[in-house]
């Protein structure tokens, strides 16, 4: 996939300090349409930070984002939404005394205009979830379910098919099967290929080498802040990846003994 | 898990579930439909006539229309301590302009325009000082403007509201057919169509809904793209409107501006609200159950003056109540987390 058009994304030279501390250190990412992207690093390589600035959450201290071939400025999540980029944040980020087809449509819901005021269309909210539930082949028992209600698995399905249900055309996925129980990584894990499949680019952020080895068609790793290595999944391997988040380049299964 | 797990897990689940959201929902008018018929067997001949009956609902009008502002904010996961001192400060300056001379149509809108100035003041000072808690900017202003009341009145009450300005607070329908004293109090009309159109504006209205949302997971909402900070602004704004609301009541009732008015009110409103079952926390609660937690103290109030119990042990059930109250929300609670 990777090399047959132009990138969708483009980040360039991305700085962003936080006082003293600097987070990131002119980071460059890119990413092609259809494209799932592996973002690895050690806890504090500034991945979340880079993920936040890419979805409105921070603004960069300095740096250019290009999207879709336009510059881009995104101050706040709606910005990035408006553009189709969407994330699926590691805490969820759903409310939990809400219905699954209202946090589906929260910030964006469907409704009529009555009297110059929008009024929620309930009826359409939950037609137009159970559909794309449905698309996504994501198993609810039903709409009106709350989300606290529900297992860590079918959070996180939420979650995405919030993320996915405005044709988003960029996904970030931050750790999402960090919290999940075995049997329903795999699922999540499907979800994503099936996001790729219909040409959605994905980014995402993972410790699990076996997540990252499993959907990914690109892997780059970041280190203090800084672009470290990257590389196309079928040119490298766990050992040289896991040596990449340590720092240390030319990995070899010796030296990665006591992480595995 | 298994296909037949969870069939099983639904099937333990659902009778329990199912009792638990209609406690939730309905247990509240149990206890108000519980309490008139203690109070009709009691007194049978004073409680269940249309002139007591009105009388309550123009005994809770006050109070109806402060917690309904609370609810909003309660909803949010706030609170605002501010609303009896808002009260009187709306109540003296409308009191003032009015005798002052100002014509009652513009009177009228000092009310809650003074309340939503002051709703303002505390919604700025959470979102903008970003003051930890709105404990905090709510407890600041119920001292400060209770001495701006004190200040603007010198600390003496203003009285002789014009009968214009009385009449959403002390106006009657008559209702010939109930009998010749029968009437319906306008107060009542403005609370019964404040609290639908409170109903409406959260269940149906985006705003409403991002409010819920704030209340549930803040975070959550702001991901969503949702100014949070503008909706808590709204939602003090709101609590100050319905204070300015009450200040027209407590005008029309009264016909006086007193500048110790509605000392506590705030309290009465916030034990309104957890009587009807809203959470503390945020995100769970009723229009409809804030006004059945309303009737609770009122019914309360009026049965155990019918039945001469003196004033002290309203307090002391009231306080029992609340704690009740939530105690049964936590063993709901505990319910729902062991199914």
């Amino acid at each position: 996939m990777t090399g047959a058009n132009s990138p969708l994304l483009e980040m360039r030279g991305i700085t962003k300090r936080f006082g003293a501390i600097t987070a990131l250190d002119h980071v460059d990412l890119w990413l092609y349409p259809g494209e799932v992207l592996g973002v690895v690093g050690d806890n504090g390589a500034g991945k979340s930070t880079l993920m936040k600035v890419l979805s409105g959450l921070y603004a960069a201290s300095v740096g250019d984002i290009v999207f879709d071939g336009r510059p881009v400025h995104l101050n706040s999540p709606r910005d990035a939404q408006d553009i189709g980029i969407e994330m699926v944040y590691q805490d969820l980020a759903l409310a939990g005394n809400l219905p699954v087809h209202e946090n589906i449509y929260l910030g964006r819901e469907p409704g009529r205009q009555r009297l110059g005021f929008k009024i929620v269309d309930r009826k359409l909210s939950r037609k137009m979830a159970k559909e794309h539930l449905d698309r996504l082949h994501i198993n609810v028992k039903s709409v009106d379910q709350k989300v606290e209600e529900l297992s860590g698995g079918q959070a996180q399905a939420v979650a995405i098919a919030r993320a996915t249900a405005f044709d988003a055309r960029l996904v970030i996925m931050d750790e999402p099967t960090a919290a999940l129980a075995i049997k329903e990584v795999g699922k999540v894990l499907e979800l994503i290929k099936r996001l790729r499949d219909h040409g959605t680019s994905v980014i995402l952020i993972s410790h699990r080498m076996d997540d990252v080895f499993f959907v990914c068609d690109r892997v780059m790793a970041l280190f203090h802040g800084r672009n470290f290595e990257e590389s196309e999944i079928a040119s490298t391997s766990r050992n040289e990846v896991i040596g990449w988040i340590m720092g240390t380049k030319g990995h070899t299964e010796a030296l990665a003994h006591d992480r595995l | 898990m298994t296909v037949s797990e969870e069939t099983l897990l639904d099937e333990l689940e659902t009778p329990a579930a199912r009792r638990m959201r209609l406690i939730e929902r309905y247990g509240v008018f149990a206890v108000v439909v519980l309490m008139m018929i203690v109070l009709s067997i009691l007194e049978p001949d004073i409680f269940p006539t249309t002139q007591n009956l009105t009388n309550v609902l123009r005994q809770v009008a006050m109070n109806a229309l402060l917690a309904l502002g609370l609810y909003i904010v309660i909803m949010t996961a706030g609170i605002d301590l501010s609303v009896g001192s808002i009260m009187a400060l709306a109540t003296m300056l409308l009191a003032m302009a009015d005798t002052g001379g100002l014509p009652w149509p513009l009177a009228l809108f000092i009310g809650p325009l003074v309340g939503i100035a002051c709703g303002a003041v505390n919604g700025l000072g959470l979102t903008v000082l970003r003051l930890p808690h709105p404990f905090i900017m709510t407890l600041g202003t119920l001292y400060s403007i209770r001495g701006i009341t004190n200040l603007v009145s010198g600390g003496r009450p203003v009285s002789g509201v014009s009968p214009e300005v009385r009449f959403l607070g002390s106006g009657e329908i008559p209702l010939p057919f109930l009998g010749e004293y029968a009437s319906f109090p306008v107060s009542a009309i403005v609370v019964l169509v404040c609290y639908g159109g409170v109903a409406y504006f959260i269940n149906k209205v985006p705003l409403g809904r991002h409010i819920v949302a704030v209340g549930g997971n803040p975070q959550a909402a702001r991901v969503s793209g949702i100014n949070v900070d503008r909706v808590l602004l709204i939602v003090y704004c709101l609590s100050g409107f319905f204070a300015g609301l009450a200040a027209l009541m407590m005008a029309g009732r009264t016909g006086a501006g007193f500048p110790n008015a509605g000392i506590g009110a705030e309290l009465d409103a916030i034990a309104a609200v957890i009587i009807g079952g809203a959470s503390f926390f945020g995100g769970r609660g009723t229009v409809l159950g804030v006004f059945a937690g309303v009737l609770v103290m009122g019914l309360l109030r009026n049965g155990l003056n019918l039945m001469d119990v003196s004033a002290f042990w309203q307090q002391t059930m009231i306080g029992m109540i609340v704690v009740g109250a939530v105690y049964v929300d936590v063993l709901r609670r505990r319910a729902g987390a062991a199914s």
